[in-house]
């Protein structure tokens, strides 16, 4: 048994997405009632419908959203584990309780407020315990100088460089020009790739995702009831999340064998959601991929099949990626590099827009969409959405 | 900067913290010894060190003392401070380095003081110790040549 097909995304609230800090004086709680009460209204249903939420990302829970919202019961509470790859996946919660029959209708939300803490500087803020010493000995401040080890072992074994770093950056930069939500929407030449500051070398600037606020909110409930509902219905065709013991806890292990140390630990992923949606990647009309690190990209797309391992750059290289012209358009909403970071929730949005055909850069006939998550540490995640 | 040379990363945003079973890799380090967790069931080595052998569940360990060679599978140059504090450690070179004597193990480290235009993946190291002012030792590796 899967779950293909069974459940669908019939509603959607974001809020504008805000620079880290601009989100105040709302609370993230105002801001995650927001996009529930948006979500709602976009699916034609009642508040008092809810009976379940699933999320991944932190900082709000369901008994304030029930008594702020004014929802009755709920059969269904759910939170994905991990730090960074789940926002796909959470979906995939929602699913799999209304297809037991736990719940009806689900709410996923992926939302941020970074005020407090500065995601670009998550692991100094990191309690110190006798598993972090051994990276936080060697000065790894950040997620990017973490996977900038990753990035210069890929360079090192297949040539990758960092005009193809560049390309994700300036692919999802074009997309986001055209995009009104997007923060970042000033075009980038090569050579503003490459006057940028370099952080981690080989990563400059421009290949860290922004820091940005943010909240995202999703109604899923059966294929039945979505035919009754105000949205053309967006099926969840397949959903993954997990993944194998040798990426583990990557970027704070380093320990990964080297076949999944090159990779972005979305091997397992990617075989079960095309085996539960019984498609190819040769399949999917657009893909919005997880984008917190430039080279984590090419990772992925070799992960997922689009390319041979260690042909992520010269696949990117070619104009694959690119809206225009492109044979797997990627984040079309300019992704988390130049659109926002919200915990990887904005690339599910994208994935329902494209699906729906309302999409700003719209791919034409859009029938199955792919969303990473992560690759962090476990679990990673994936969706495949469709019509 | 490629002439610069490698500094220790700063120390100012490490405190260490140790639990029983990470402790001797600690303690051996005190006295400049390299070492890592090794099962004494089937031998498997393990880093960082954990309660449990993944191949077969023994909690029993022995800690060899290692040569102190290796090489750089990876590393980073990091000559821009995101926080108060690390502008007098820049450039500082975080690394993964293959233990030359346990060769399943990469360590996480730091390159230090040699030319950071001489660093390179592949390039043979050495262990040397550096002595935080807190009293704790922490292994680094510089190019063994
Ligand atoms: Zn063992």
């Amino acid at each position: 048994m899967t779950i293909r097909n069974k459940t669908a995304i019939v509603g959607v609230g974001a809020m504008p997405y805000y620079k880290r800090g601009a989100s105040l004086p709302q609370t993230l709680n105002e801001l995650v009632c927001k996009s529930i009460i948006a979500a709602v209204e976009d699916a034609g249903l009642s508040m008092k419908d809810v009976d379940g939420f699933a999320f991944y990302s932190g900082g709000f829970d369901t008994p304030y959203l029930m008594e702020t919202l004014g929802i009755p019961e709920v059969s269904y509470t759910a939170t994905l584990t991990g730090s960074g790859g789940g926002s796909a996946g959470s979906i995939g919660l929602a699913s799999s309780a209304i297809v037991s029959g736990m719940a009806k209708v689900v709410v996923c939300v992926g939302a941020l407020q970074q005020a407090q803490q500065r995601f670009g500087a998550i692991t100094s803020g990191y309690e110190q315990t006798s598993e972090t010493a051994f990276f936080q000995s060697s000065g790894l401040v950040g997620p990017g100088h973490m996977f900038a080890l990753l990035a210069r072992r890929h360079m090192h074994m297949y040539g990758t460089t960092r005009e193809q770093f560049a390309e994700v950056a300036m692919s999802g930069r074009l997309n986001a020009i055209n995009h009104p939500d997007a923060i970042m929407r000033k075009p980038m030449t090569l050579e503003d790739y490459f006057n940028a500051p370099v952080i981690a070398d080989p990563l400059c600037l421009f290949d860290f995702c922004l820091e940005t606020d943010g909240a995202i909110a999703m109604v899923v409930t059966s294929t039945e009831q979505a035919k009754d509902l105000r949205q053309p219905p967006v099926k969840i065709v397949a959903c993954a999340h997990g993944g194998s013991r040798d990426w583990g806890r990557s970027l704070y292990w380093m320990n990964m064998p080297e076949e999944a140390f090159v990779s972005s630990g979305n091997v397992a992923i990617a075989n079960r959601l095309y085996r539960d949606a019984d498609v190819t990647p040769a399949d999917i009309d657009v893909a919005q991929i997880y984008d917190h690190f430039t080279p984590m990209v090419l990772a992925q797309l070799e992960d997922f099949g689009f390319c041979e391992r260690g042909e992520g750059g010269p696949f990117v290289e070619s104009g694959a990626i690119r809206f225009e012209g492109g044979s797997l358009p990627i984040n079309t909403d300019g992704g988390q590099l130049s659109g926002a970071y919200v915990w990887g929730m904005t690339h599910v949005r994208e994935a329902v827009a494209q699906i729906r055909g309302s999409a700003v850069n719209q791919v034409q006939s859009c029938d199955l969409a792919l969303v990473t998550g992560g690759p962090s540490s476990l679990p990673v995640s994936g969706l495949i959405l469709g019509k | 900067m490629t002439n610069e040379i490698a500094k220790q990363p700063p120390h100012s945003l490490f405190e260490l913290v140790t639990d029983p079973w990470t402790e001797p890799f600690w303690a051996a380090a005190r006295e400049h010894r390299l070492t890592v967790a090794r099962c004494t069931e089937c031998s498997l080595l393990r880093m960082p060190p954990t309660p449990f052998c993944p191949g077969c569940l023994s909690q029993k360990l022995d800690w060899p003392t290692l040569s102190g060679r290796g090489t750089i599978y990876s590393y980073t140059i990091v000559s821009r401070a995101i926080f108060p504090g690390m502008e007098e450690s820049l450039p500082y070179v975080p690394a993964l380095v293959t233990l030359s004597d346990a060769p399943t193990i990469r360590l996480i480290s730091n390159i230090v003081d040699v030319p950071i235009s001489a660093i390179s993946v592949g390039a043979e190291v050495r262990v040397v110790w550096n002595h935080l002012p807190d009293g704790v030792v922490v292994p680094r590796f510089t190019l063994a040549n």
